[in-house]
């Protein structure tokens, strides 16, 4: 039993938008003897985009015409429409995601993109996104390893810290190859607000030294602060044992390759000859297996998973986008919809799965979206189903697990599952 | 040569051979580590083999990369790594095995409670079995029941129902009393979410699967959902199957069967498989097939 979906990944970046098209084909794994299993079996890329400028109005405004015209080239190159599109993500990162109509354009473009297209931004979900994109999370599976990925983009440098496949956590720094850019004699003709507390002119050993700190290759002192963004929801924690350090985003690029300094107009070229110096790569060190794309083809391919195959749902119309996570908690309801998760691997007996739905019963007014950890969706569904009227929507997934604060979509069917989109974070505004 | 001579030149060779080790001075290598000594005091616990997770289990002495290892070892129940002594087991290993094994046999041979129908509101019954001996060598027995019983069914269960649920203790006893009842509630309710009420719960004392379709046979169910313990391996002792038979009556071809397995807790949960083989009965009615046919109807 196979089942695909087509799924686009876009990214707006600091400096690039790139979009790509892949095929994510479902299978369950279990045995036609036992409860179903599904799981993403295959991730193919059908169609990888240019790389564009990404178009903008002077630096404070994202122009959303410029950017829709973009898309409606790639997919009409793609040979895909709109209608066809099943899942993805649509990113926005580093710099502009600080433009003042960041927010606007970017919900224009998930609506334009497809139905179940995924607004997002966040340095937490891109981190991790831009890290499996890279190959990064793979190749730490596979051999175990410490693994800090950086995706060194135009405007920051997303930060993943992987052990054995298990991502342990992610960091944003403003450390980019376009804070400073330069006409072709050189002279600086835009200059990021970041860097105003130096009169250097290309401060790139700052630059540097604060990826260096963040590794933990060089103490940290109030530099590393200073290029700590403030959009992420978790203090970094800088990794006690030496890492492999991984690269990904433009300029990594320039680490391995000669560019001239003035080839992009802007410093990427240089900031990657200075990390080739650096203490980051005088240890071991790997270049994504995706540079420049590792971030777009992370939202492509990997913001979709799947909830458990046992789940219940009734009288609700997917995709449902960006319902507010809360922690479930006795005597706690909610004013807006949200969805309540449990968490907790542990089995639930059935005698505790009728208490839970009781509470859940008498606390919510509206409709019931709950995500628990343990499998136990569609008995929890069942029993809500007896306690409320028929006309109560209710939608009960499982095997995920969701943080307070967070933010879920929900996708609509492949076969007995549902596709998520977990993300931790919406624009800060 | 003759006898003699043969006799005379093995003693000549015994005289001069050197034994290859001489048990008073053979001297090993490597003495190794001392083992340490475990005092136990009166009414201490000897550590409980069974409750180790063999999954993390992971015994090799000095392996080049034994957290690789274990991240393998995750993933699969079975016994690797479990290092040597010699040529042999680990003492750890061996009682392991040993408990797993004796745990499997137990499940197999011990007896369901007497009052377990009676305290769970269960209808109880027995098949032509008489004893675990009779019901472990006379298939056949394991699957029809005397005169005795099959008046119990008729008089106690309701007629030409569209479900009937019957939980048998098959072979394993230890995996009906630890997911039977909660799969089981799960199934009545799921069920009446689809508008379906069904009337009371069979319980089949030395039952086989077989033993579904008599109970089609007696009291005309249009769908039978056997909750049984499986043939109990050395991974668990606790795993139950759910069979479920459109039309059961006797003589049913086995291909007529769904089956959901695994139930146990380190398989589905039995509350969530129970909600699972609700809807699956729902569609077996609405598809008028259950088994091979089933699948069948759903790839057209």
């Amino acid at each position: 039993m196979a089942d695909t979906l087509l799924s686009v990944g876009l990214d707006v970046g600091t400096t690039t938008t790139q979009m790509i098209v892949s095929r994510l084909t479902v299978e369950n794994k279990a045995t036609g003897f036992a409860v179903p299993e599904m799981e993403i079996a295959k991730r193919e890329i059908l169609y990888k985009g240019k790389v564009h400028f990404t178009p903008l109005f002077g630096e404070k405004r994202v122009d959303k015409a410029g950017l829709q015209a973009l898309v409606e080239r790639e997919y009409a190159l793609a040979g895909i429409k709109r209608e066809q599109v099943d899942t993805g993500a649509v990113i926005i990162t580093g710099e502009t995601s600080r433009k003042e109509n960041a927010k606007t354009a970017l919900e224009a473009l998930s609506q334009y993109a497809g139905e179940f297209v995924v607004a997002t931004a966040g340095p937490d979900l891109e981190s991790i996104l831009a890290a499996r994109g890279a190959g990064a999370v793979e190749y730490s599976e596979r051999t175990g390893k410490l693994v800090l990925h950086m995706d060194i983009g135009g405007g920051t440098s997303n930060l993943c810290l992987v052990k054995a496949g298990k991502i342990i956590a992610t960091g944003c720094l403003n450390v980019g190859g376009r804070l400073i850019k330069r006409d072709e004699s050189g002279n600086v003709t835009y200059r990021s607000p970041v860097l105003a507390y130096t009169a250097e002119e290309l401060p790139l050993k700052d630059m540097v030294f604060a990826l260096e700190m963040a590794a933990g290759l060089r103490p940290a002192d109030e530099l590393l602060s200073r290029f700590m963004t403030e959009e992420i929801t978790a203090p970094w924690e800088i990794p006690t044992e030496r890492p492999v350090i991984s690269f990904s985003g433009g300029v990594a690029d320039c680490i391995e390759k000669d560019h001239p300094p003035l080839a992009f107009g802007d410093i990427g070229p240089e900031l990657g000859q200075a990390i080739r110096e650096s203490k980051l790569c005088d240890g071991e060190y790997i270049l994504g297996t995706e540079t420049i794309r590792a971030t777009v083809i992370g939202a492509g391919c990997y913001s979709t998973t799947l909830s458990g195959s046992t789940v219940f749902y009734r009288g609700v119309q997917f995709p449902m986008k960006n319902l507010p996570v809360v922690e479930f908690a006795p005597g706690k309801g909610a004013e807006e919809t949200v969805v309540f998760s449990i968490p907790g691997e542990e089995k639930l007996s059935y005698a505790r799965i009728r208490k839970l739905a009781d509470a859940l019963a008498n606390q919510i007014k509206g409709p019931i979206f709950v995500a628990l950890q343990a499998d136990a969706a569609k008995a929890l569904g069942h029993c809500l189903c007896l306690l409320l009227p028929a006309d109560r929507p209710i939608c009960c997934i499982d095997r995920v697990k969701l943080t307070e604060g967070g933010f879920l979509d929900i996708g609509a069917p492949v076969g007995p599952a549902l596709p998520v989109v977990i993300k931790t974070l919406i624009l800060s505004q | 040569m003759n006898k003699e001579e043969l006799r005379a030149l093995i003693s000549e060779l015994l005289k001069d051979a050197e034994p290859m080790v001489k048990g008073s001075d053979y001297k090993p290598t490597d003495p190794g580590p001392t083992p340490k000594e475990t005092h136990y005091t009166d009414g201490d616990f000897v550590p409980d083999v069974s409750q180790l997770d063999l999954r993390k289990l992971y015994l090799v002495d000095s392996p080049k990369d034994g957290e690789a290892f274990k991240r393998l070892k995750a993933r699969t129940p079975a016994r690797l790594g479990s290092g040597r002594a010699g040529p042999r087991y680990k003492t750890l290993t061996m009682l392991r095995f040993r408990a797993d094994h004796a745990a499997a046999q137990d499940a197999v041979f011990s007896q369901m409670p007497e009052d377990y129908g009676e305290k769970n509101g269960l209808v109880s019954v027995k098949t032509k079995c008489e004893s675990k001996d009779m019901y472990l060598t006379r298939p056949d027995f394991g699957r029809c029941f005397d005169e005795e019983n099959a008046a119990i069914i008729r008089k106690e269960l309701p007629q030409k129902p569209k479900v009937q649920i019957v939980i048998g203790d098959g072979l394993s006893s230890a995996a009906i009393l630890s997911n039977a009842m909660d799969c089981m509630q799960a199934i009545r309710d799921g069920l009446k979410v689809q508008g379906i009420e069904i009337g009371k719960t069979l319980f089949v004392r030395y039952c086989r699967v077989g033993a579904g379709d008599a109970v089609g046979d007696i009291c005309g169910c249009e769908v039978v959902c056997v909750l049984v313990g499986e043939r109990p391996g050395l991974v668990t002792d606790k795993s139950m199957s759910a069979y479920i038979t459109y039309k059961p009556h006797t003589g049913v071809s086995e291909s007529a069967r769904t089956v959901v397995s695994n139930i146990h807790d380190g398989g589905t949960p039995a509350a969530e498989a129970g909600a699972h083989v609700a809807e699956l009965i729902g569609k077996i009615l609405k598809k008028k097939v259950s088994g091979v046919g089933l699948h069948l109807e759903e790839k057209v």
